[in-house]
């Protein structure tokens, strides 16, 4: 043995306390990754399971089902899942193009001094709480809304269903911008991540071409980036859906599907938040808690389906 | 001139007038986030600054119908609730970004590493009815299980970065310490660690930053709470979010004054601690990238 033969005793000691020290660090510190990964089991597996009872009552037709009647104890969650997918949808279709056009303004336009002051200050916008955001939303942007944007979308396209009737304060249209503002930030300062990842020998053989700025970004630096963008959107989209907070402070809270945006709405998310107060069945909360779990596998699917793809069309494997 | 020419000036003419408007797009796009911003920020500092006053601070709300009355119980809540959860979050989070930089195969590593991304991307009121669910129901509300909310919600970010920091290390350092024959740990604590200290220390920073506006996850777990001034973690504590959130929906003006000013406070809170720690995270990493 090693230490037989050591006549050193301080040496062997410092090798034993080495030996104990590594172990030490070595389980401390996979205890807590694992706990961090046990967590997530946890989350997943006690929504599943508070949701049981709502599971158990309605089955998978809760998706479904249009009802949110506590006196009746009948529950389900379409009016959400419309409002949110409306919502969600519509926050990123306005969001989007912003996102990638801040993205391309940051990477390719800007001078270095501006783009570190307009960097941050977008960085800033994603640090703006969400209740703030809701305030802002009540106080400001509603009445906004429903004293210019809702008349003025109205003498354009009133003949459309979806921007018919009586402008409100709160409602879908609201939210749809709050929502756009919140994920604005997050999904350019991904897109930017990517856009920064392209050659610069692919960008600089484009403009030796002869290309404009344009024809470069179109031909080269959106081609190479493409997976990555769709990626950004997909984590927008789910930050979208997820929010609860400043959706409830403007969309209205109102059960049933909403024809036009100027009506309220309500999602799942911002649905489970006004509920905090109020659950009076144990059914009811078992349905709250179903709605959680439905935000929870679509928060899965587009957390890991953004892994999927950003892995696949990883800069550099592209191509 | 031919016609041929004619036609590849004016080819290149329309080429550039395309060029210029896209690239005016993207200045617009900037331009109306930064707009936004500035909307967002300066609304909340017209309507918050002049409801601001030292009664915010000092004293408890009053009963309905009276006028004054201030929020201390709801600084000193939020202090109580990120205070604790960045306590559980800051070494649970160093230690599993060591595991995964420094110590775990490269498989394991991945898994922790998406679960923890998984985990950040979580809506945080989901986080808030898991905790509901296992801890509040049958049980009661109380802070500790707030702080739990925000623990969790920090531990991803605080992880993440810390990774991101230790990658930075250069490798020679680690090398130089493992060939003088001195042991993992020893290497880790003693060499690696210290020079990531800012980094970490940063990381946190911007995590507490973000809890500190965090509403969802204390809904549930943390809202039911009474007047007074208080830091016991075995009842609800009221928080900062929480009582702009309540006091955004009250019909009650001066409720709906006091809240702005108390975004006003968040805001500034917010938004200076994250500049701040993000032009910090910026040098650490300059500095470490240089050495």
């Amino acid at each position: 043995m090693d230490v037989a033969a050591s006549p050193c005793a301080p040496a062997s000691r410092r090798r034993l306390t080495d030996r104990i020290g590594d172990l030490a660090l070595h389980v401390a510190s996979a205890a807590a990754a694992f706990g961090g990964v046990a967590v997530l089991g946890l989350v997943a597996y006690r929504v599943a399971y508070g949701a049981w009872p709502a599971i158990r009552t309605f089955g998978i037709s809760f998706v479904w089902h249009e009802a949110w009647n506590p006196v009746t104890s009948r529950f389900g969650a379409l009016d959400f899942l419309y409002g949110t997918a409306v919502t969600s949808f519509a926050a990123v279709l306005i969001a989007g193009p912003l996102a990638v056009a801040i993205a391309l303004f940051l990477t390719e336009l800007a001078p270095p001094a501006v783009r570190g002051v307009i960097g941050s200050l977008v960085e800033m916008l994603a640090a703006v709480p969400s209740v703030v955001l809701g305030l802002w939303g009540i106080f400001v942007l509603g009445p906004f809304v429903r004293d210019h944007f809702d008349p003025w979308l109205h003498s354009w396209f009133g003949r459309m269903p979806l921007f018919s009737g009586t402008p409100q304060q709160a409602g879908m249209l609201p939210a749809i911008l709050i929502l756009a503002i919140m994920i604005v930030p997050i999904t350019a300062s991904v897109a930017r991540e990517l856009l920064e990842a392209v050659p610069s020998e692919l960008k600089e053989g484009a403009y030796g071409l002869g290309l404009t700025r344009w024809e470069m970004v179109r031909g080269v630096v959106l081609p190479y980036t493409r997976g990555g963008l769709v990626a950004a959107l997909l984590l927008g989209m789910g930050r979208a859906v997820g929010e609860a907070i400043a959706v409830t402070q403007v969309i209205g809270g109102f059960a049933g599907i909403p024809t036009s945006l100027f009506q309220p709405g309500d999602t799942l998310a911002s649905r489970i938040a006004a509920q905090y107060q109020g659950a009076v069945s144990n059914l009811h909360v078992a349905s709250i808690v179903y709605l959680a779990l439905i935000l929870l596998v679509f928060a899965f699917l587009t957390n890991v389906g953004a892994q999927v793809i950003v892995r696949r069309f990883e800069p550099g494997k592209a191509g | 001139m031919t016609a041929s020419h004619l036609a590849a000036g004016s080819r290149v003419k329309r080429r550039k007038r395309v060029d210029f408007a896209v690239q005016a797009g993207w200045v617009l796009a900037s331009a109306i986030a930064v707009a936004v911003l500035a909307i967002v920020t300066g609304s909340v500092l017209v309507r918050g600054v002049p409801a601001l006053n030292g009664d915010l601070f000092t004293r408890t709300p009053v009963t309905f119908g009276e006028t004054g009355g201030g929020i201390a119980h709801a600084f000193v809540g939020s202090l109580v609730l990120v205070g604790i959860g960045a306590a559980m979050a800051l070494p649970v989070g160093v230690l599993s970004a060591i595991y995964v930089s420094e110590l775990a195969d490269r498989r394991v590593a991945r898994v922790v590493t998406i679960s923890l991304d998984v985990l950040n991307g979580l809506p945080s009121i989901v986080i808030g009815i898991f905790l509901f669910a296992l801890l509040v129901v049958g049980r009661g509300q109380n802070a500790f299980i707030g702080s739990l909310a925000l623990a969790i919600i920090m531990l991803p970010l605080i992880s993440r970065s810390t990774q991101e920091v230790l990658a930075l290390v250069p490798s020679h350092l680690r090398e130089g310490s493992l060939a003088l024959g001195v042991s993992r740990w020893r290497t880790i604590v003693g060499v690696i660690l210290p020079t990531t200290v800012s980094g970490i220390l940063t990381a946190t920073t911007l995590a507490v930053a973000r809890a500190a506006g965090e509403t969802a996850p204390l809904l549930f777990t943390t809202s039911l709470f009474g007047n007074d001034v208080s830091g016991d973690v075995g009842h609800a504590l009221a928080s900062v979010p929480v009582v702009i959130f309540t006091y955004s929906e009250a019909p009650d003006p001066h409720l709906n004054d006091e809240a702005w000013a108390a975004a006003f406070v968040l805001i500034v809170f917010v938004l200076v601690t994250s500049l701040l720690s993000r032009a910090l995270l910026a040098r650490s990493r300059r500095k470490l990238e240089r050495g």
